[in-house]
């Protein structure tokens, strides 16, 4: 029952892998060591920045918190795991049109709770905006371009046909969790 | 990545499936473990050094621990690893417990709520936990199991101090009880931070007033644990209240807390604050109280 390597299957952006990881490791070091998905960054390592943001089983998560060994059975959904063919979400679209990318650390993290909030709720007022990224640090302070980017993911065309944030994570929740 | 080679990341992990090998577990390492639910306290406690667990136990494959939360005759029961995501959106909560919702979502961050768990923020006993407030005004219990049997305890006989409780090393909390109304009540949560999002409460508190006129306060962080005060007189919610006397009635009430100063905040903002918060929090509870807006 105890163990120092534990065998895990998961499914990690839409790729079934069997997997041993170090019990004590996290996701997060799981998925940037282990399967080199790098997209993922590590920041503050305590919750508190967002920088690790990815989505297990449809629901945003601190990768930073999770032991690898927690995920086994779920699906998980990285920044890798957006664009489908190359082809971008609209959500990256928007981010790259409203220039919402200073420095780029935190992108990744925005990016994956934008879409865990678009997922659940489509249309947000800037408010909820604010509240599903409230999980989410930039340090170069970018948030007024970022915010304007999910708002324009949110109301361009392609959300309008119910597209611009395919969800490929099952969806493990309802809407508007960032409401209050 | 820094992190995993601080001290304690060489724990090993348990993934029990029955609550008896869970106990088993648990009464082998007693303190040498630690039982994880959401991690979201746990492995930053683990990282920073602060917590050095041999085995940490994951409870999440105990067959008989689970995320639903149950509607019975006289009261409403939270699973162990019902997510704090999932109860602050549950239409019962919602309905029945307006003040617990909104302390829920104040927890961390999405993130953070998309795993966190209510006997996780118990079990810690942080002072500025913020949904004990609201689990305090109404009553709330935790039902432990241990290998001697089972327990209820009362959430208001549960903290000792920061960190400390009356969790024995062997026991896992099982569930968490809320009492069902009896009558017409509100109740309205207030918290104060230094930022909005994802700041630990400098204050928070909870207000519950019933039709009968019994008031209940819940205090947290202006204290070693939570503070309880009630004021069963009624005159907490008679209509006419003067300002004067509902300020003296609420100071009395407060005579139970003891704010330090610290990085959030001085005693002296703390103890003005309370006041302030606590008339907010009463206003908008009789307001639900009332059925009239203030969801």
């Amino acid at each position: 029952m105890e163990s120092e390597a534990v065998a895990i299957t998961v499914t990690v952006n839409g790729m079934s892998r069997s997997l041993q990881v170090q019990a004590s490791h996290t996701l997060l070091k799981v998925l940037r060591d282990q399967l080199g998905l790098t997209g993922t960054k590590e920041c503050c390592s305590m919750g508190e920045c967002g920088a690790c943001t990815v989505l297990v089983d449809g629901r945003a998560v601190n990768s930073c918190l999770m032991l690898a060994a927690e995920a086994d059975g779920c699906e998980i959904t990285t920044i890798e795991g957006l664009a489908m063919d190359g082809r971008l979400t609209a959500l990256q679209e928007s981010f790259l049109a409203e220039g919402a990318v200073q420095c780029g650390f935190c992108i990744p993290g925005m990016v994956m709770s934008a879409q865990y909030l678009l997922d659940h709720n489509p249309h947000p007022t800037e408010e909820e905006i604010k509240e599903g990224l409230a999980g989410n640090l930039c340090r170069c302070a970018g948030y007024t371009r970022i915010i304007e980017a999910v708002r324009a993911a949110s109301s361009g065309a392609g959300a309008s046909t119910g597209d611009a944030a395919p969800s490929k994570t099952g969806s493990a929740a309802p809407s508007k969790d960032a409401g209050k | 990545m820094p992190g995993d080679a601080s001290p304690g990341f060489g724990f090993r992990l348990a993934r029990p499936r029955s609550m008896e090998e869970a106990l088993d577990l648990l009464s082998r390492y007693g303190p040498r473990a630690r039982l994880l639910a959401g991690g979201t306290d746990l492995l930053v406690q683990v990282r920073a050094g602060k917590a050095a667990p041999e085995v940490v136990i994951d409870l999440k494959k105990v067959s008989t621990l689970h995320s639903d939360i149950v509607q019975e005759d006289s009261f409403l029961e939270i699973g162990a690893l019902a997510l704090l995501s999932d109860i602050g959106r549950d239409p019962r909560i919602l309905g029945f417990f307006p003040a617990l919702a909104e302390s829920v979502a104040t927890v961390g961050s999405i993130q953070i709520r998309n795993r966190a768990t209510l006997p996780g923020n118990i079990c810690n006993a942080s002072p500025a936990a913020d949904t004990l407030p609201a689990l305090l005004v109404h009553e709330a219990s935790v039902s432990l199991q241990g290998r001697g049997g089972k327990r209820t305890v009362a959430l208001s006989d549960f903290f000792l101090g920061p960190g400390k409780t009356v969790r024995r090393d062997d026991e896992i909390v099982t569930s968490v009880r809320l009492p069902l109304p009896k009558g017409r009540e509100g109740a309205a949560f207030e918290r104060l931070t230094r930022r909005r999002g994802v700041d630990l409460a400098t204050i928070n508190l909870c207000c519950r007033v019933e039709q009968s006129g019994m008031t209940r306060f819940a205090f947290g962080a202006v204290g070693p644990r939570p503070v309880v005060a009630v004021d069963p007189s009624g005159k907490l919610t008679r209509p006419g209240l003067g300002a004067e006397e509902r300020d003296r009635r609420i100071r009395e009430l407060l005579q139970k807390t003891s704010p330090i100063s610290d990085v959030r905040a001085s005693r002296d903002y703390r103890t003005a604050m309370l006041l302030v918060l606590s008339r907010r929090a009463l206003e908008r509870a009789l307001q639900r109280l009332a059925g009239g807006e203030g969801a």
